[in-house]
């Protein structure tokens, strides 16, 4: 996750408490996918950025997730995520997103 | 159970690549959450 975007993360997790955040990662490939969820969960794997060292737990989901999916309204899904998710590999990003959620996630 | 709720604050972090911010914050206008950031980033 770009550096800016963690400064803004954290600032704004601080502002409104991390309880009630929802993170969502529209990453193309499992593997930024699940550097991202590291990064929100854990902190920055790479250490670079504002979130290094910085375990902020938050939930994590991926927009192909199911949760995500019956949590929003089927037929604006079908229209604004659909054709990726056909595109992507939707198992390997869940596995990976999920994994990050399962393991760091603190709420 | 739907994961979001009233008092949910959503964070996006859309991709070029992958799924773009506008794309889901569409999706969370369906529900009862408030969308606090919403950015798309791209891996180039």
């Amino acid at each position: 996750m770009d550096l800016e975007n963690q400064k803004r993360v954290k600032e704004i997790t601080e502002k409104y408490g991390a309880e009630n955040m929802i993170v969502l990662i529209g990453g193309a490939e499992a593997e930024s996918a699940g550097l991202a969820a590291e990064t929100v969960t854990a902190g920055d794997p790479t250490f670079a950025g504002p979130l290094a060292g910085v375990p902020l737990g938050l939930k994590v989901y991926h927009p192909v997730e199911p949760e995500f999916k019956e949590s929003v309204d089927a037929d604006v899904y079908e229209d604004q995520i659909g054709m990726m998710e056909m595109v992507l590999d939707v198992d390997e990003i869940v596995a990976e997103v999920k994994a990050m959620r399962d393991e760091f996630t603190k709420y | 159970m739907s994961i979001f709720n009233e008092n949910s604050k959503v964070i996006i972090i859309g991709d070029r690549d992958g799924i773009p911010g506008p794309a889901m914050e569409e999706c969370v206008k369906t529900t009862p959450a408030e969308i606090v950031f919403s950015a798309t980033e791209c891996f180039v």
